[in-house]
Order: C-alpha cells, then structure tokens, then sequence
C-alpha cells in the first residue's frame, strides 16, 4: 500500500475507535482491532465518505485485513475512474 | 466439539444472559388469554410486546372464518401454489388486498420474512442495485443475499447519503432499487418517506417500502405510512404481512407494476413453499374487513401509545423519538436491561429484551407494542410495574419529571 493511504486508513480507524492504532497490511480488522460489527460497519461508512465510494456488501464480507480493504478501495476506485 | 462450534461467540453471549436466571429469547407461556394478556409461570401477565397492534388474535368473526374455513377447506395445502393449485381464498386474499392499496397486483406469501426474500431476489438481478437502509430488518438482509444485484447500504433514515450513493452510481448500468421500512421495528422511528421519494424521483430509481409494522398503523386508511405521507404514487412496491396487525400469518407484496404476474413463475420463496392454508386466509380477509371498517381500532392503538410513551418519558426513561405503537426504553447497559427486564416480568408485565447485534447503535433495549386491545388501566399497569421497577434499581431520575406530552 502506498503511505498515504496507509495513514489515510489509520487516522479513519482512530477516528472511528476514538483511540490511536497501528496498523499493518496483516492488521485483521475484527480480530486485531477488536471491532464488533457495528464498529465495522461505521468504520466501512467512514471509508466510503472519505474516498466517495460505495463498498457493495459482498465486498465488505471479504475484507478481513487492513491489505484486503486497500485493495477493495482500490479496485472501486478503478472501477469508478473507468 | 461439534460442526456448531463455530457459534461459540454466541453461546457465550447467551450462556452469559442464562446466567441471570432468565431466557428471553425462550419465554414459555403457559398459556395465552387474549390479545393483551398471558399466562407465564401461573402468573396473568400483560402482554405488552407481541406486535397484536389491533388485537385481532380473538376476533369471534376472524375465529369464526378461519374455522368454518378450516372444517370446509382442510388444514392445509399440503404443497405451493405452483404444485397443488390455487384455492378460491388466495385468490379472494390477493383481491382484497389489492383493493386495499388501490394496486393493479398484490401476491401472497407464506411468510412476510418470504415476502421479502421473494421480491427483493427476484425484482432486481445481476448488474442491479440493491440500495439498503443500514438498520434494515433481517429479512431485507437476507433476500438481498438470495438475488445477484449489488448490494449497498446507506445511512439509517438519510436521505442524503442514499442520495449520494446513488450519485455514484451515475452512468453505471442496472436498476436501482431503494428499500426502506414504514416503522423501524427497534425503536418505532418511521423513514423520511417524502425525501426518500424525491431521491427516488431525481434519480430514477424504483421505491420498496415494508410496511410491516405500520399496516394498520399508520394513514387515514391504515395502508401505512406511505399513506400518512401523502406518497403512495412514488412507492413502487409495497410489501407487507399479516401476522401483526392482521393477527394471522402469511406476506404480501402489491404493485402496479404491468407484468407483475411473472412473479408467480420466476419468484422461488413463492413457488417452492406450501401455500397459506385455508383457516389462515380467511381470518386475514376478515381481519382486513375489520381493519377496513373500524378506524377506531387504529385511534385505540394511538392513543394507548400515546399513553405509555408520554408516561415512560415523564418518568425520565429514554423513549425513541416518536411515540408510535412501538416504544422502546433505552437502557445504559446490558446488566441493568437484563435485570430490569427480569424483575418487569416477574412483576407481570411482558415485553423484548432487545440486545446488540440484533439492536441499531448497539443499545440495550425495552422493546414494547402496544395494541388497540389493551385498556388504560392496562397500560396504567404498565406505566406503575415500569416506574416500581425503575425505583427498586435505583436509576429512575423521578426528580427531573417533565410534563407528560411536554417531548
Ligand atoms: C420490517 C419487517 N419485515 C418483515 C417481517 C417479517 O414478517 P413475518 O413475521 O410475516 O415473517 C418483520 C417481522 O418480523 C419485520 O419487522
């Protein structure tokens, strides 16, 4: 992932937790980070507004690691400019 | 270890809620009166959470229907519509309905949750978009997941970033289907219909709206708050059931839509299940005449939840933002939800204990329905076991009473 993104996604996260993070490509979003699934949901909703996509639902149960969302925004993000 | 270990989160959760001495999820009524009362534990108790919003269960005409229907018909279907025919009443139904929405179709399901697995699978397709209210019932979720449209939520009640949404979407092919609910069934809070339609309007895209809670409920008629809003011709879709104001069970959808009928042969939740049986339809054609004719049903059921929302928020509970025939008490925390719940019980009066994940921004909630069955005394009752138990906790802000209907 490129560094901007990744501290774009982190200070999302810490936005979302409202406590600082750090995160790797491997961070797992659930599991490391300990969010239930309306923490998820919020946080996918931030994502979404700070990069003016939508993630469909399919995509969203996909993503697992912080490696898996960059690739989902990035694909959209792709996908949108096409 | 068995193949259900994968649900050890859950068992925890729920061996952790057993601890309390209760299981909320599997109350067992010894038996049940009437509309608004119940038997639990050799104790009458008020029924003040079972969604009987026009407290039609003991209706003699529908009781009389249904068993003359029943001793004419047989039991059961015993097979879909598709497979052993269609009876005289499902045909009488889907009329009866029809005519109640002033709708060209209206299809019957075994089940609302069937309703919409069948429509939200079948309207829209592979290289459509789904468009879902966040707080969406778990139906909605899972007939977005039968079909292969794409599946986007927005906002819970926001107008704006559905707007947003489907602003993103422009110059991508496919239907767009927006899906939104009369009455939220948590908290009572009903959609923003007019701004949903004007959405739907500006960006061409089609409206389903559940009124599931709000049959009944809401509108000059009942038909809901697309009704009360004065939009019923931006509403593509209308989907419904019977099992709670109606007292029965079974589903519906209407539309005006030319070549609905294709439904009845492409629609799996509608072609691969046993149809309603006889003894069903027909109390829910009776239940609908009632419905039909007796608006003071609907003026009992408002004014009970008048009632009981202006006295809980006197008290100083935290009420939903609308006082509907839902009223949910939000509580701090799981532990105290619990055992007010307990105690509201064991003082005779039943309602939801409703906890995350099934509840919108994870609160703890007193989930209550009033009907129009229940009499003031009987909300009254309600209104004295809540403020005893709130005391007996010591968490009832008595001090800071505010006028009822002040909110
Ligand atoms: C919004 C909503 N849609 C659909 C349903 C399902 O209705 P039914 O009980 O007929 O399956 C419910 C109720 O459980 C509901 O709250």
């Amino acid at each position: 992932m490129t560094p901007s993104m990744r501290n774009e996604i982190s200070t999302i996260f810490e936005q979302v937790l409202g406590r600082p993070v750090s995160i790797t490509d491997d961070t797992d979003i659930v599991e490391d980070l300990g969010m239930d699934s309306l923490g998820v949901m919020n946080f996918v909703m931030a994502i979404e507004d700070f990069y003016d996509l939508s993630i469909p639902l399919d995509r969203v149960a996909q993503i697992q690691t912080v490696a898996d969302l960059i690739r989902a925004v990035e694909d959209l993000k792709i996908g949108n400019a096409a | 270890m068995t193949i259900l270990a994968k649900h050890a989160g859950y068992r925890q959760a729920y061996d952790a809620l057993l601890a309390h001495g209760v299981d909320p999820l599997n109350v067992q009524f010894d038996s049940v009166l009437s509309p608004t009362e119940g038997v639990l534990n050799g104790q009458t108790t008020i029924l003040l959470g079972t969604n009987n919003y026009l407290g039609l269960t003991f209706d003699p005409d529908c009781i009389e229907k249904a068993v003359q229907a029943t001793r004419e018909q047989g039991t059961g279907t015993t097979g879909s519509r598709v497979a052993n025919g269609t009876y005289n009443g499902h045909t009488e139904l889907e009329k009866a309905v029809a005519d109640f929405y002033g709708r060209k179709h209206a299809m019957v399901f075994s089940t609302g949750y069937q309703a919409n697995l069948g429509v939200l699978s079948t309207l829209v397709g592979r290289g459509d978009h789904l468009m879902l209210d966040a707080d969406s019932h778990a139906s909605i979720y899972d007939g977005s997941r039968l079909g292969m449209a794409e599946v986007i939520r927005f906002r819970h009640n926001n107008p704006d970033d559905l707007y947003k949404r489907l602003r993103r979407l422009e110059g991508v092919p496919g239907d767009r289907m927006i899906v939104v609910e009369g009455i939220y069934s948590m908290l009572g809070d009903t959609a923003p219909l007019k701004e949903f339609a004007a959405v739907k309007r500006e960006t061409g895209a089609y409206l389903l709206v559940d009124e599931a809670h709000s049959l009944g409920v809401l509108g000059e008629t009942g038909r809901g708050l697309a009704e009360a809003e004065g939009v019923e011709g931006d509403v593509d879709f209308i989907v419904g059931t019977f099992s709670k104001s109606l007292g029965s069970v079974g589903g519906f959808c209407v539309s005006d839509a030319a070549d609905f009928d294709i439904m009845r042969i492409v629609c799996r939740p509608y072609m691969f299940t046993a149809s309603l049986p006889p003894g069903v339809v027909a109390s829910t054609i009776e239940a609908l005449k009632k419905l039909r004719a007796e608006p003071a049903l609907r003026a009992s059921l408002m004014r009970n939840a008048k009632r009981l929302y202006d006295g809980l928020s006197a008290m100083g509970f935290q009420t939903g933002p609308e006082a509907n025939p839902i009223v949910a008490v939000t509580m701090p925390d799981q532990e105290t939800a619990v055992v007010f719940w307990k105690l509201l019980l064991e003082s005779g009066l039943y309602l939801n204990l409703a906890l995350p994940p099934a509840t919108p921004t994870n609160a703890c909630l007193l989930r209550t329905s009033v009907s129009a069955a229940h009499t003031t005394q009987q909300i009254d009752r309600a209104l004295d076991i809540f403020a005893d138990v709130g005391r007996r906790l010591g968490f009832l802000p008595s001090d800071r009473r505010r006028a009822a209907g002040a909110l």
